[in-house]
């Protein structure tokens, strides 16, 4: 941009003492410029870095079990052999149970917020979403130890399997201890609320005021306004937001290590315990003597490194496709 | 060393809320806890949990008696060590003892292993309605964590406790989700009665658990426990006491059952030393120990020093701090739910610390 601007400055006819101080203000741009340039350099250096650092750490665990380190789950520190199967599970099913249950709630709060809230009540509402985003997530993790895990495991749990009978559906097995997969979900799904909800908010208070009116004009009802005139255009910003969440669920150690009941095995059922990549490696680094165990933790940090990666480059796909679509049906 | 470093920012991190619960619970260990500074110590060390609130009541009571300033850190056993092994402490503390491989690491050269108190695992259940405690054996214990025996009313259960009404429900296995020093000696108590859990999970700090949950720190296992109804797992004694659960009466090797208590493990610990040979470096295992009050999961749990201190006036202090640990310190054991050593052990721990004063360089 500046490079656009700075000849068609120059071309003018100027007095020189303004030539003189364009001359200052050139160099000191050119600080200015290299300055900052420095700054944003050092973001990306950091990641490759970190990135390098874990790879390499990880890299004896990865060379002596190859690809079966992410496709078995033994994980046995005794006899020295680890898989890290269900923890690379348990990380993306946690977090996409999160995002099933957080996504319809945060988007009903935010279209009340900015369509149907009187402004008395929009203020207040929003501040003690947003208030979610700021409590501590062991704060988060002790609530779920001490209420959660006990009302689903006294209430959630045997109304599923006694009362609707769901107990030997694939997805419901298993003896009720409380902590597990579901209540990791549900956790998270609390945590990343406030995230999306935001974000949604936001975008849908950009959406111009035309469209809206367009829509009544048509006849619409608020209903049909809100569903086929606001979320449209809103919906690559909404995914953002999704995706945002879900970058956040991914990464969560403190809150789900304290509800997901902290297991080894890859099972289907949402009601076993569980194991999130984040929550194994706060779990065992501390106590990791052995070379390959803390090898294998650092190729399980890599692991999420990855995993992450691989979700944002999606999110980004999602969010490129959906603002394309819109753009092409507006 | 570089693993070292992280583990050391990760526990550290993980401290703050260890201290604040084992604060509340062990009453005293705040006190000695704030007041200290890594800055002011003339000492420094680092290591296991499990005996933090001791090691902090002897700190503070230490330091009140003769000023001298020891800092010492719960960063967990096997920070303990790697902190030893690159000399940035003073001493370690373990709840196991250093591998033979461990202790080539050590820059320092040899090192001791210096028994400092006796620690009592529980087996703690909740299954309401019971009167009386549940009466179970070793390889009972280990076929549970096997996954072996799943249901409360087993017939191997119900033949140990004869009238007592078994309930027909599960058995919720609770277990350590972190590496632990609890860990190693219950899992090296199941080595010790069953073939089938040697052969299988073994022994360790950290291992693959046939059933169960796993929960962070003794007293999430124990809450656990508490909240959850047909639950089953292990903790140190203090947190059975503290969280108000009860416990197993366990069958030892001499066919008893004895309930887990100070005088039970320092009997453990009392009939597993007379078997020592007089120059023993006291890495031994104190489980399922002979002797008819001995409580079965007992423990030894060790302060490491280097047996040649480069500092000769540091060597002086923490010479005679250990004294003064395996003497005086003794009696805030029990209060604290820890098994004072037994007296046949201290006058040749004591030899030793001595020793450790008389180091001059390497």
């Amino acid at each position: 941009m500046s490079e656009d601007v700075a000849p068609l400055v120059a071309s003018r006819p100027t007095p020189a003492f303004v030539e003189a101080q364009i001359e200052g203000a050139s160099y000191g741009d050119r600080v200015y410029r290299w300055a900052t340039t420095g700054f944003a350099l050092v973001i990306p250096i950091l990641l490759v870095l970190i990135a390098w650092e874990v790879f390499r750490a990880g890299w004896p665990a990865l060379k002596t079990f190859g690809p079966a380190f992410f496709t078995s789950s033994a994980w046995d520190p005794v006899n020295g052999k680890f898989g890290a199967a269900p923890a690379v599970y348990g990380t993306i099913v946690s977090s996409i149970l999160a995002l099933i249950i957080a996504t319809p709630l945060a988007v009903g709060v935010a279209i009340f917020l900015s369509e149907f809230a009187p402004n008395w009540i929009r203020q207040p509402i929003a501040f003690f979403v947003d208030l979610l985003a700021a409590i501590p997530s062991v704060v988060y993790g002790l609530w779920g130890v001490l209420v959660m895990v006990p009302f689903i495991r006294e209430h959630v749990m045997p109304f599923v399997k006694d009362t609707l009978h769901l107990g030997d559906f694939p997805l419901f097995t298993g003896a009720a201890y409380g902590p597990s997969m579901f209540a990791a979900g549900c956790i998270l799904a609390i945590m990343i609320l406030p995230y999306i909800s935001a974000v949604t908010r936001e975008v849908l208070r950009a959406v111009p005021r035309s469209q809206r009116e367009a829509a009544l004009a048509l006849g619409a009802t608020r209903w049909e306004m809100i569903w086929d005139a606001v979320l449209p255009y809103a919906r690559s910003g909404i995914v953002g937001g999704v995706i945002l969440g879900l970058g956040r669920a991914l990464g969560e150690t403190m809150a789900v290590t304290m509800v997901i009941g902290n297991r080894h095995e890859l099972s289907a059922s949402l009601f076993q315990p569980g194991y999130t990549m984040a929550s194994l490696i706060a779990n065992e680094f501390a106590e990791a003597t052995n070379d390959l165990h803390v090898s294998s933790l650092m190729a399980v940090g890599a692991g999420l490194f990855v995993v992450t990666v691989i979700v944002n480059v999606i999110a980004r796909w999602l969010v490129w496709r959906t603002a394309r679509a819109a753009g092409s049906a507006a | 060393m570089r693993g070292a470093q992280l583990a050391v920012v990760t526990a550290a991190s993980l401290a703050v809320l260890a201290c604040s619960s084992g604060a509340d619970k062990k009453g005293d260990s705040a006190r000695s806890g704030g007041g200290l500074t890594a800055g002011g110590a003339d000492l420094t060390g680092a290591g296991a949990t499990f005996p933090y609130p001791l090691y902090s009541r002897w700190v503070s009571e230490y330091a009140a008696s003769t000023g001298v300033k020891i800092n010492y850190q719960q960063i967990g056993s096997g920070g303990g060590i790697k902190q030893l092994q690159e000399e940035t402490v003073d001493f370690g503390a373990s709840d196991a003892p250093m591998s033979d491989s461990e202790m080539v690491k050590a820059k320092g050269g040899p090192v001791f292993h210096i028994p400092s108190v006796v620690g009592v695992v529980a087996i703690a259940y909740n299954l309401p309605g019971l009167t009386q405690p549940l009466k179970l054996s070793g390889p009972i214990v280990a076929d549970i964590f096997l996954g072996r025996i799943t249901k409360w009313n087993d017939s191997r259960i119900a033949a140990l406790n004869a009238g007592v009404a078994l309930p027909n429900s599960d058995i919720l296995v609770v277990h350590r989700s972190e590496g632990s020093g609890t860990t190693y000696v219950f899992s090296d108590y199941l080595s010790a009665v069953s073939p089938a859990w040697k052969s299988g999970p073994g022994k360790g700090k950290e291992l693959q658990w046939p059933v169960g949950l796993g929960e962070r720190g003794n007293d999430g296992v124990a809450g656990q426990i508490k909240q959850t109804p047909g639950a089953m797992g292990y903790v140190e004694m203090a947190f059975v006491k503290q969280n108000r659960l009860t416990a197993a009466l366990l069958q030892n090797a001499a066919g008893q059952f004895v309930m887990p208590s100070d005088e039970g493990a320092t009997a453990a610990a009392d009939a597993a030393i007379a078997k020592l040979p007089a120059n023993t470096d006291y890495r031994i295992s104190i489980v399922n120990s002979a002797g008819a009050t001995a409580y079965p999961i007992s423990s030894l749990t060790y302060l490491l020093v280097y047996q040649h201190m480069s500092d000769a006036g540091k060597a002086k202090k923490l010479s005679a701090f250990i004294k003064w640990a395996l003497t005086k310190g003794q009696q805030f054991a029990s209060p604290l739910d820890y098994a004072p050593l037994p007296s046949s052990m201290v006058p040749k721990l004591l030899a030793r610390a001595d020793s450790v004063a008389s180091g001059t360089g390497r």
